[in-house]
């Protein structure tokens, strides 16, 4: 059990700054999911802290130790690869148990512990077998035992979900989450997808081309995203973003898109005073979109009127896909919504949950 | 022309296409296009052996002959097992396909290998039957035990210092920034013939009188030393076959090399980085993950050198000529034959080659069906 610390970490492979300047400060304990997009820096990040890969500039520090130089079977970690990387030619029983064996664990205490990991993850009956006799499912399991049987101080995840079909991938999210808890070590979890990270973490840390963008709460980082890129990572589909001028709309301001403008509300307008006639993006997430015939209680309506291009069943919602003006933007409606295709409508977007980003930084403004 | 347009047997005038179709027309036509075809191969065969005509002229005949005449014989013996109706072409059909490849290799390997057989419970003029006399003979005569315990030194040594050190160069070239030009070099002598390899060492190894320079390479090296200059081929018996075995592990370790060079390169990366998170050193990594990984590929290298050694000719005929107690059964089984003109003896050193190879081989055709077979 040890807290994680990057002080000011880079990776270079050559001209390529794989990671850049990252500072997080992992707690002991925690559950930290890195997340974002493919070639972000979120695996080299992982792989900085186990030592497969040698830091560029920077300490990267396990507990109070700066592992910089540490090798990687010295630094107390236990790592669950996306390819699970079990040894083909070990049965289950040897895959968990070869770490304890080269540290020279006595046989009975390595007996217990594989058994004992057997079970919490119910493959006790699989021991004798050969990695190539499992299907996709338990090899995952064999993978996560390997790493459980070291009773390491950082748990290690490389998008160890990504190998399973859908079904098997929501549980087994479910069961790393009760693993987390049971085992009460620090989880690092690298993945590229939003919803594993939102599910799982305690905090998120959001990648982009090296640099971390945001490190927050799942629900911080949904309901207050720090720039253009978390806004449009996190949620699903992602956030609809208009270019718009912030204007004076005479006691108040608005967001001004062209087509049509929206009323700040004035309880909110505070920030944005500043931004009277300066070009910004304005964001708002497609399940803040509503049809006014079921309006949700207790929001702040700014009335739009659109035209209907695209709409998809969901079954509990419709995704429908509008048009304003130019602008396309997609809403989660309520299923009774009776959409024809072409039909001009009106649609209102909830204004406490808005979100305006300057638009040459694209950083939220708040 | 006029016939054709007549309905079928409305004409009272011979219808060759009507003829054509009938029973007997089929039997005829059936019989004669091979014969045709068989009167035609043998002429260019005749033609071939006998002409006096241009030597290129003869070469492209000849081409055309050989191809043309396997392509004829497969589309004429196709075509009548495909008159024979689908059952029996379904029957017959797979050996069009495959019948010339067993017959040939029924006429090279099968038929030699049980004549030799016969021949080797014979005595040396092939007329009186002896029976085993000639096995008694190969593992009882003190100069055959020798020939047998040279092959020994040879799988031992050679199979063994090939692998290792193929394996050896594998790896340690893997994580070189100069692999292929270590790789190039280490397999440059795989190009050389072994008759040319000989030539190359006996350089190496040779020896002149005290009192001349010392042109030999390894003799060059020893007097500079210091030493006196020797004949390395033929001292220390039975230790001299080990320079001889150098040649082969010379020319060898290329072929190992490649091939472990391409399992290791096989290896997932994961597989080698959780070792490492689990605590293997380097050398834990090798000889745990590395080497079980590659198992198969070692086992095909070993075998395939083991069956080579057992088989090694060139370079003692080259080298020592057998003498100096290098002769291997090779060498031994040619003497026999070629030199003693004592058949039978020859025969049954053959053959006990054979039996020495055979296990071997069917080891390493069984390793490599599970290697078919694995994942």
């Amino acid at each position: 059990m040890a807290s994680v610390t990057y002080d000011h970490v880079y990776k270079r492979f050559g001209d390529v700054v794989a990671v850049n300047d990252l500072q997080i400060e992992i707690k002991d304990k925690e559950f930290l999911v890195l997340v974002g997009p493919s070639g972000c820096g979120k695996s080299t990040a992982l792989r900085l802290l186990a030592g497969l890969e040698s830091i560029s500039d920077g300490e990267i520090s396990i507990g109070d130790r700066v592992v910089n130089d540490v090798a990687p079977k010295d630094r107390d970690i236990a790592m669950v690869f996306q390819s699970y990387a079990l040894y083909p030619h070990m049965s289950v029983y040897d895959n968990m148990a070869f770490g304890l064996k080269l540290r020279g664990m006595p046989k009975d205490e390595i007996k217990r512990r594989v058994e004992e990991a057997g079970d919490v993850l119910g493959i006790e009956a699989l021991l004798d077998r050969k990695p190539r006799q499992l299907s996709g499912g338990q090899r995952q399991r064999v993978a996560l035992g390997r790493a459980i049987v070291r009773e390491p101080n950082v748990f290690l995840l490389d998008e160890p979900l990504s190998n399973l079909d859908a079904k098997l991938r929501v549980q087994t999210r479910a069961e790393i989450s009760k693993l987390h808890k049971r085992l009460q070590t620090t989880f690092i979890y690298v993945t590229h997808d939003q919803v594993e990270a939102m599910t799982m973490a305690d905090r998120i840390a959001v990648m982009k081309d090296g640099i971390l963008q945001q490190l927050d709460t799942p629900q911080n980082l949904y309901d207050h995203p720090a720039n253009r890129f978390v806004a449009g990572f996190i949620g699903s589909p992602s956030m609809n973003f208009f270019d718009a001028h912030v204007r004076q709309n005479g006691g108040g301001i608005k967001v001004d898109a062209g087509s049509f403008s929206v009323d700040i509300p004035q309880s909110q307008a505070g920030p944005y005073q500043g931004y009277v006639d300066k070009a910004v993006v304005f964001g708002v997430r497609p399940e803040d979109i509503h049809n006014p015939d079921f309006p949700p209680p207790n929001i702040t309506p700014a009335p739009v009127s659109a035209k209907v291009e695209v709409t998809e069943l969901m079954g509990n919602e419709i995704f429908a896909y509008f048009n304003n003006g130019g602008h396309s933007f997609v809403g989660r409606v309520d299923p009774r919504s009776q959409y024809g295709l072409d039909q001009d409508v009106q649609v209102v977007f909830n204004m406490d949950n808005m979100h305006v980003f300057d638009k040459d930084t694209e950083q939220a403004i708040r | 022309m006029a016939q054709l347009d007549q309905a079928p047997g409305s004409g009272s005038g011979f219808n060759p296409l009507e003829w054509l179709g009938s029973q007997l027309g089929r039997l005829v036509v059936s019989v004669l296009v091979p014969g045709v075809l068989f009167v035609v191969l043998w002429q260019g065969f005749i033609f071939l052996r006998d002409s006096e005509a241009p030597q290129y002229l003869i070469a492209i005949i000849a081409i055309v002959w050989g191809v043309g005449g396997a392509a004829a014989l497969y589309f004429v013996s196709n075509w009548i097992i495909e008159r024979l109706g689908p059952e029996w072409t379904r029957r017959l059909q797979p050996f069009v396909f495959v019948g010339p490849a067993m017959a040939i290799l029924a006429w090279y390997l099968a038929i030699p290998t049980l004549r030799t057989l016969w021949l080797s419970f014979f005595d040396r003029t092939s007329d009186n039957f002896i029976f085993l006399d000639n096995y008694i003979d190969i593992f009882t005569d003190p100069n055959l035990i020798v020939v047998f315990r040279n092959n020994l030194l040879w799988i031992v040594f050679g199979a063994s210092l090939s692998v290792i050190l193929g394996l050896l160069i594998a790896v340690l070239a893997d994580r070189s920034r100069y692999e292929s030009l270590a790789k190039s070099l280490i397999f440059l002598p795989m190009a050389i013939s072994f008759v040319g390899a000989g030539v190359i060492w006996n350089f190496i190894y040779e020896v002149k009188d005290i009192s001349a320079p010392q042109i030999g390479l390894l003799n060059a090296i020893w007097v500079g030393l210091g030493g006196e200059p020797q004949a390395w081929t033929a001292l220390l018996q039975p230790w001299n076959n080990l320079f001889l075995i150098i040649i082969v592990v010379w020319l060898q370790t290329g072929y190992a090399m490649v091939l472990f060079s391409a399992a290791i390169k096989g290896i997932p990366g994961d597989l080698i980085e959780a070792a490492r998170v689990d605590g293997a050193t380097e050398v834990q990594i090798f000889f745990r993950i590395m080497i079980p990984y590659i198992w198969g590929t070692i086992i095909t290298v070993a075998t395939t050198i083991v069956i080579f050694t057992l088989k090694i000719f060139d370079i003692v005929l080259v080298m020592t000529g057998g003498r100096f107690g290098t002769e291997v059964i090779a060498t031994a089984f040619y003497r026999q034959n070629f030199t003693n003109r004592n058949f039978g003896l020859g025969s049954a050193i053959a053959i006990v080659l054979l039996l020495l190879v055979v296990p071997v081989m069917i080891y390493n055709l069984r390793k490599f069906g599970e290697e078919e077979a694995f994942e």
